[in-house]
This record gives C-alpha cells, structure tokens and sequence, in this order.
C-alpha cells in the first residue's frame, strides 16, 4: 500500500491544498474602528426600560443565584420586562467573553477581568450613564477597579465600563467551636496573635488553616495577599495589579509577607495535601469542621450561615502592628453591558436599581451575602448579630473607613494566576521556590506579559 | 495518484477510463468536501494563525516564525513536550507490556468463563468517558481515597500522600490513569491477533521442546508485529495529544509538572488570549505525533515484506 503514493507527491499535494486555503484568508482578527463617542453622550434624563414589553438578554454566572433573583425581582416591579438569561461557569464565560461579545452581545454580562475586553472594544462605556444617574457620587473606591485607561491600561482611573452588583470582601473565617478549643474567644488583633492562634491549634491538634491550592487554582494567593496587606500599605499593590508604570510586586514588605508564608507552610499550617485540595474541597473540610481558619470571600457567608449556623466567624486579617491599617482584598460584582447590546438604557437602569431600590439590596445581602454598591447613606437591611454576614459587612465598612480595598493580585493580568502565581505557590509549598523567587518569577512574567501586550 | 493510473492506460481505452475517472472523483467529493472543511482548513488556519500575534478578536500583527521560537525557547511550552514524552512510558509501553502478558495469559484459558470475566472487566475502561474515568482517580488518588487506605491497611501508611498534588508522583499518577484506559485496548487488540496465529506453529515448537516463554518470544510475539505496531501507534499519540484526563485529574499541576502541550493549547487559546502562539504549539505537535507515528508504521510494514 505505501508503494503506490509516494510520500513526496502526496506531501506536495498537502502543501499546495493548505497553501491555497490559507491564502484564500487575510490576517485573523478584525480592525474594527472605535465606537464612537455617541453611545456614551450624556442624557439629560436618565434612561428607563421604558413601557412597551422588552425582552434582555442576559449572560450570568452558573451556581451564584443573585443574578437571576435580581432579574426576578426587577420583572416584578417592571412587568414589561422579561430576561433572557444564559447561565455558564466563570471558567467558561471567562474563555467565552470575547467571542460572546462580540458575536452575540447580550445586553447584561457576569464580567470576566476587564483589561482585554475593553482593548478590543467590546464593552460599552458607561460614563454617560454614570453622569446621569449619579454613579459618580458613590465612593470612588466601588468603581475604580472598572475604571480603564484608554486601551485597557492602566486600570483604576479613566472611563467606567463596568458595575458591580455588590461589592465582595475577604478575609479570615474561623470556626467558633473549634477557636473555643484553644481558648480563641475573640480574633486576633495583630499578626502575631493569628500566629500564636495558629500555634496553638497545631498544638491541639487542629488543622490551623484550610485553603485550596490544587490544579490551576493557587488558593494561597488568598493567605500571601493578605499577609502582603498586613506587612504594607495597599495602595502599591493595587498600582500593580492595576499596571500603573514602574509598579513591581518584588517589594521588601511583599518579601516579608511571602517568608511569612512560608513560615506557615512549614510549620505545617496547611495540610499536608494542600496542593492536591480544590475549592469545592476546601469549603467541605471548613464546613465540616476539619479546620480552624479558612481565607475566603464573604460570597460565602450566606452558605456558611445556612451550612453551619452560629458557627462561623469573619475577621478581617489582623495588622503586623497593633493598630495598624486594615486592608482586604475587595471587588464589585463585575457587570457589563456589551459595545453592540440592544437595550444598553435598560440594562443600565437596571444597574442603577440594584443599587438603590430596597427590595434590591435586601436581595444583594440576603443572597449575595456582600455589601450592596451605592451612596453610603444607602439603605441597609438588618442582620442578626450572630450570623458571619453581619461580620462581613461590618468588615467592609471598616475597610471602607481605612480606605484599605485591594484589587486580588489574580486579578493584574490574564494569564498571571494560571501562568505565574499558581505553579509558583505550588512550588513554594513543595519546597520548589523560594519567597524571593516567587516574587522575582511573578514580576518577570508580569513584565513579560505586558510588553508583549 | 489518480492521475498516473490514468496516464498509463490511457492509450488502451481512453473514454471509459476518462469517464470511470470522473465518476470515482463523483464518488469520493462528499467525504473530500467534509475531509478538506473540517480537517485540512483547521489545519491551514492554525498554521496561518501561528505566523501571527493575536488576541482572538482584535488586530493581529505579522510576526513570521516568532512564535514558533517561542514554543522552543519558552521553558513552560518546552517542559510541556518533555512531559509528554514522559507519558509515552505510561501510556504505551505498560499498556503494550502488560496487554502481551494478559493477552496470552487469558488465550490459555480462552475455554473458561474466566477469560470472558477478564476480557469484559478489562476492556471496561475503554466504555467509560475519559472525563469520568479522571473523575474516579482523582478520588480514588486522593489524600483520603481507596490507594491511601489500602497502602495503609497493609502497614504503607509513610507513603501515603495525595498522588496528584505531590510533585514526584503527579506525572506518573496521571501516566497509570492512562495506562489503566489504554491497557483494555491494546489487550484486546493482541487477544484477537493471537487468535490468528496458526496452531499448529505452538505444536510444532512444543515437539521441539519449547516451554512456555520460549513459544511466547519465538511465535506469539514475532506474529503479532502489526498488532503491536497498531497499540504503539495510538498509545503514542494519546500520550502525545492527552488532554482530558490531566485537565479532569490534575489541570497541569502542581507547578506544571503534569502540563501537556495539549492542555497548554487550550489555556494558551481561550485563557491567555495567544491565539498565536497556541497555534504555533499545535503545528509542532502535530508535526511530533506525525514524526513519531509514520517510523512506527515503516517499521511495521517492512517486517511484513
């Protein structure tokens, strides 16, 4: 059989067929032009969803219900309005953001990191909506993650092109029984208390700390970024992560928080298996009581009242020193409205309802378990004392008062979490990396990411 | 092709043959069409895709083999064809191994309902979605899964530890995941060629005195050549091209150290957004599974002359 083709003959053929059908094609990608300015024109009057029936498309997060308790609601008050909503994980709207917006722009979309979206022009503006509805009276800090220089860099300053449903917080969970064990009574204040706290569980023979770090997910950022805060101020992180010139994560203050990491590493703080650990693993062990602390987000908390009532507390992470300042890791609910959206007005005033009706963020708390965006004078709904919501939004008033939100470091560009922070804390649990090789290979492959933007 | 069986019998019979011509071209449009759609355009995209920087969506820019540079000097795109080769150990040479060991451990008893039992428990895992075959071995590999237990139970418990999350045993836990797949396979594969082998070959060389091993190395083996060229060929490349079960069990980590390149397609393309450089992975792996597979074929076919 192989003697009646000759392999170069058929390879020929091959070369030619592909030559052809590739010449047939111009360079991949489009050279679309700028949206121009008139999509973000101010109104004078704010826009509505109008009377006559309008059906929105919607594109949300698989597995988080406030999206769609929200939409629900919205039809309630506004019956003309009816959703069309499409719902995936993050993982996948995250592969999909791109093509989705460009192809088949819904009108309200769960928002992925924002950077590329808004270089390639896929995001509507919102700076006109943000002037007509007053947006721009809110605390800067709920929009200035999703303010974007022009092109996408740098971020934290320039135009809006993203709301928050609310506005996420993390920090320390811990479980109440078991931070009785070792005579925890309230949580520590400084760095060196959480470390005495943990001592003492790994004495008791606790696991003092859950956390995920297994496959493509590095769940050590959560401790090492928080520890960051503790050593520094927040503010030259968040330069990095939003890529302001000349920002660097290879800072001494990072260093110390990076060899405080590893200090708990070694002193076998996380399980032994912590590289082999999931998300959805973590939250069963924590929620089982097989750990003291866990470093996670307040999007929990509506479960963690529901899964362990009266069980859980929320701290924000305590200072290096006494008294100083309180820093979180802190992010809105990022939503957007595609460049192409058919009913962007609507979408936006819907945006703006979240915000500031009351049965909306009655909703946002209840569901999302997260401070809702808006005035700070906003309404508030109350919450019993003993559940780990009322902590988390405690916290994120204080972080508000200490001006200490942070971006997550996951979050500077792209590929940084899969690429760089992941494998390398992987690594620095496996004894693989140093702290200072973890910053210094973070930094290079920042670096080398954004020049190749 | 076609044409040269044209040319030398066109001066016998010129219309018939002109026209049988036509008509066998009739015949083979439809699965050319579907060939040349789905097979031959993807793969002259992606090469024209690997001579470009590009997002995706946006502008792309012109940067000739650059990208191809990258593939090799880049050492997480490298590592990951390293790893790969690595999982050819895994993925062929214990499934071809074992299957020759199992195959004609099982012909022997090919009358007893036994070998039926083994033949259908083996080739079970064949049946079974790649992605929940992972989903079973990452449990069952876990800190706390069946291994750890039974290690345990017989006294092992220093060894236990979580095989996929341990950067000395993630590659190789994720290499006996693939062999366990491709084992059924390749035993089947060797089972039905031993059932060809002429009888009376075994009795001649037991008349000549030969044992067991002897009849296995002299006769089994050397008559199973294309059979075992057929288990090598699509274990390389599944070793080569895996994605599904290190994406279920390991996605890559910890630390890369179980990152393939097709894994690293897929993150490169629809994570990172470097549709470039995805591609120009993806023309150097095809190119490999092509360089590897054609020697494995030649080496075959030759034995067969």
């Amino acid at each position: 059989m192989a003697r009646r083709v000759r392999p170069g003959r058929a390879g020929a053929a091959l070369v030619i067929a592909m030559g052809t059908l590739a010449a047939a094609c111009a360079a991949p990608g489009s050279n679309s032009s700028q949206p121009t300015a008139a999509g973000t024109s101010s109104q004078s009057a704010a826009p509505t969803c109008g009377t006559a029936p309008i059906t929105m498309s919607g594109y949300f997060e698989t597995g988080f219900p406030l999206a769609k308790d929200l939409t629900t609601e919205f039809s309630k008050q506004h019956p003309n309005v009816t959703w069309n909503i499409r719902e995936d994980q993050f993982a996948v709207i995250t592969q999909n953001a791109p093509r989705v917006l460009a192809d088949n722009p819904p009108d309200l979309m769960r928002l992925p990191q924002v950077s590329e979206l808004v270089k390639d022009n896929l995001l509507k503006n919102l700076d006109g909506y943000a002037q007509s509805f007053g947006w721009d009276k809110w605390p800067a800090s709920q929009l200035e993650q999703l303010r974007l220089g022009p092109g996408g860099r740098p971020r934290g300053e320039g135009s809006l092109y993203a709301l928050g449903l609310n506005m996420s917080m993390t920090g320390l969970f811990y479980n109440k029984k078991l931070a009785a064990r070792i005579g925890m009574t309230t949580p520590p204040t400084t760095l060196a208390e959480l470390d005495q706290a943990l001592a003492k569980a790994k004495n008791a023979g606790l696991t003092p700390i859950v956390q995920f770090n297994g496959g493509a997910t590095g769940g050590l950022a959560f401790p090492l970024q928080n520890l960051m805060a503790s050593y520094g101020p927040a503010a030259p992180i968040n330069d990095w992560i939003f890529q302001k010139p000349g920002a660097t994560i290879d800072t001494p203050s990072n260093l110390q928080a990076a060899q405080h990491l590893e200090k708990w590493i070694k002193a076998g703080y996380f399980q032994k298996d912590v590289n082999a650990v999931d998300y959805a693993t973590m939250m069963s062990r924590f929620i089982d009581g097989q750990g003291l602390f866990m470093f996670n987000g307040d999007w929990e908390s509506g479960n963690l009242d529901k899964q362990m009532p009266g069980n859980a507390g929320f701290s924000l992470m305590p200072p290096a020193q006494q008294g100083g300042k309180l820093a979180a890791m802190s992010a809105p609910l990022a939503f957007g409205i595609a460049a192409n959206a058919k009913n962007a007005d609507c979408a936006a005033f819907f945006l703006n309802w979240v915000a500031t009706d009351k049965q909306a963020r009655t909703i946002g708390v209840d569901v999302g378990g997260s401070r809702p965006m808006g005035p700070a004078d906003a309404y508030m709904p109350e919450v019993a004392a003993d559940k780990v919501t009322a902590g988390t939004l405690a916290a994120g008033a204080d972080i508000a008062k200490n001006n200490g939100a942070m971006d997550f470091i996951a979050n500077a560009t792209g590929a940084i979490y899969a690429k760089s922070w992941t494998p390398n804390l992987q690594k620095l649990v496996a004894g693989e990396q140093t702290p200072q090789g973890l910053l210094k290979t973070v930094q290079a492959d920042y670096a080398g990411q954004l020049a190749g933007n | 092709m076609a044409r040269s069986v044209t040319a030398r019998s066109a001066h016998r019979r010129p219309a018939t043959t002109k026209l049988r011509a036509l008509v066998g071209w009739l015949f083979i449009i439809p699965a050319l069409s579907f060939y040349a759609v789905f097979v031959l355009r993807p793969i002259a995209l992606t090469f024209q895709y690997s001579l470009y920087e590009w997002d995706g969506i946006g502008p792309s820019t012109w940067v000739g083999t650059a990208n191809y540079g990258k593939v090799f000097t880049d050492p997480d795109l490298f590592d990951s064809l390293i790893n790969a080769f690595k999982l050819i150990v895994f993925f062929s040479a214990v499934p071809v191994v074992l299957g020759l060991a199992i195959a004609a451990t099982i012909r022997r008893i090919t009358e007893s309902r036994l070998a039926l039992v083994a033949r259908t428990v083996l080739f079970l895992p064949q049946v079974i979605p790649l992605v929940a075959a992972g989903i079973a071995w990452s449990w069952l590999l876990a800190s706390t899964g069946v291994i750890n237990q039974l290690l345990s139970l017989i006294g092992l418990g220093g060894v236990t530890r979580a095989w996929l999350g341990d950067f000395a045993t993630a590659l190789p836990a994720v290499g006996m995941i693939g062999a366990w797949v491709l084992l059924g396979l390749c035993t089947l594969l060797l089972l039905a060629g031993m059932s060809k082998i002429d009888p009376a070959l075994y009795e001649a060389a037991r008349l000549d005195g030969a044992g067991p091993w002897r009849e296995f190395v002299s006769i089994t083996v050397p008559s199973l050549r294309q059979e075992i060229a057929v288990c090598v060929t699509v274990t390389v490349i599944a070793a080569l091209a895996s994605f599904d079960i290190i994406y279920i069990s390991t996605q890559g980590g910890p630390g890369n150290t179980t990152m393939v390149p097709g894994l690293q397609i897929f993150y490169l393309a629809f994570s990172e957004r470097e549709v470039g450089t995805a591609s120009a992975l993806a023309m150097v792996l095809m190119l490999l599974v092509i360089a590897c597979a054609l020697p494995i074929q030649w080496f075959a076919k030759d034995g067969n002359r």
